[in-house]
């Protein structure tokens, strides 16, 4: 009786890998793949840290639907993608798209890098150039005094 | 001295930076329908299914196109100040019922008020999906030719409607022009 209803429980929890409360019939291994690649690209504008295919959000179920729907009517992803992006902007893409507005949303955190290496750089080079002056002239001549003096103790 | 300046600078840089995306929230989704027509859209009429209500009824005076639900929790907060706009302002507000039961929606009108000259039924949320909509409630301010001028995500408070919504709609009201010029040229009264 136990394994019976272990063996329920396994086959019921088995069935949670997608958050999909609809499964999606696909022409072809092909399609599925299209379709599972396309809403990990697109945000789930609810819950805006996750793609459409990680929310449980019910517009999230919606526009997977919306996505399935026009794929079966033959558009193609850029379609799909400019008819999202038209109603909802471009942050209904996960990935920024390139734009001027976006450079420095791109660029920016590797120019700072950089910056902070050149900084980095002039930094060790003036310490180390520095270093090589620290002791004055008269300094100099206290250190050669108290080296011949040492000198002369030790014959 | 320049190299004492140099990390202050940036740091002084930085600190604007994050000082400006504090102050605003990523969360709401800026509308890409600002100064475009309202898209198009034909539904039942809530209260009469067999008549139905589109994009060119909201167009001839200046609108609200509330977006509204009986499961919306925050739809409540607004509801006392819509009812004011509508009787008290005149102003016409048209409901888009999202993604409702005809019966829970129409209960709700009754038992709270109903300030909407008209309200679609946007049974399947579709409508929503072509509007940008993705929360409940949501409002657009639409002129006197149906063109969004303003969308506000979340329940209307009195601090947008003094600071933005009424100051915006006495301009629109002002205005007797055609519309300001569309990329696609389309006609006003088309």
């Amino acid at each position: 009786m136990v394994k019976y209803l272990l063996a329920v429980f396994a086959l019921l929890i088995s069935m949670q890998s997608y958050a999909q409360d609809i499964p999606f019939d696909f022409d072809s291994a092909e399609q599925e793949l299209r379709y599972k690649k396309l809403i990990e690209e697109i945000r789930c504008l609810v819950c805006q840290n996750q793609s459409l295919a990680d929310s449980n959000a019910e517009l999230a179920q919606d526009l997977r639907e919306e996505v399935y729907g026009q794929m079966n009517k033959g558009l193609s992803n850029q379609d799909i993608i400019s008819f999202l992006v038209a109603r909802y902007g471009d942050f209904v893409m996960y990935r920024p798209p390139l734009k001027k507005s976006t450079w420095l949303l791109w660029f920016g955190p590797f120019i700072l890098l950089l910056i902070g290496v050149v900084v980095v750089i002039r930094l060790i080079k003036t310490n180390t150039s520095q270093a090589q002056n620290i002791l004055s002239q008269q300094d100099k001549e206290k250190v050669q005094a108290l080296l011949q003096n040492s000198d002369n103790e030790g014959k | 001295m320049i190299k004492y300046a140099l990390p202050a600078v940036l740091f002084f840089g930085l600190l604007i930076l994050f000082a400006l995306g504090l102050g605003s929230d990523p969360s709401r989704i800026p509308s890409p329908f600002i100064d475009k027509p309202v898209p198009a859209f034909d539904l039942p009429r809530l209260k009469q299914p067999s008549v139905q209500i589109s994009h060119e009824d909201l167009r001839g005076e200046v609108t609200l196109l509330n977006v509204w639900a009986s499961w919306c929790v925050a739809c409540r907060h607004e509801h006392e100040l819509l009812l004011s706009m509508a009787r008290d302002k005149g102003l016409r507000i048209v409901g888009l019922n999202y993604k409702d039961e005809r019966p829970d929606a129409i209960a709700w009108l009754n038992q709270l008020g109903d300030p909407y000259r008209k309200s679609a039924h946007d049974y399947e949320g579709k409508v929503g999906i072509d509007l940008g909509v993705y929360g409940v409630p949501e409002t657009f301010v639409l002129d006197k030719h149906g063109i969004i001028r303003y969308k506000h995500i979340g329940p209307i408070t009195n601090e947008v409607l003094t600071t933005t919504i009424y100051p915006l709609l006495r301009e629109l009201r002002q205005d007797n022009n055609a519309p300001v010029a569309l990329i696609t040229g389309q006609d006003s009264s088309g």
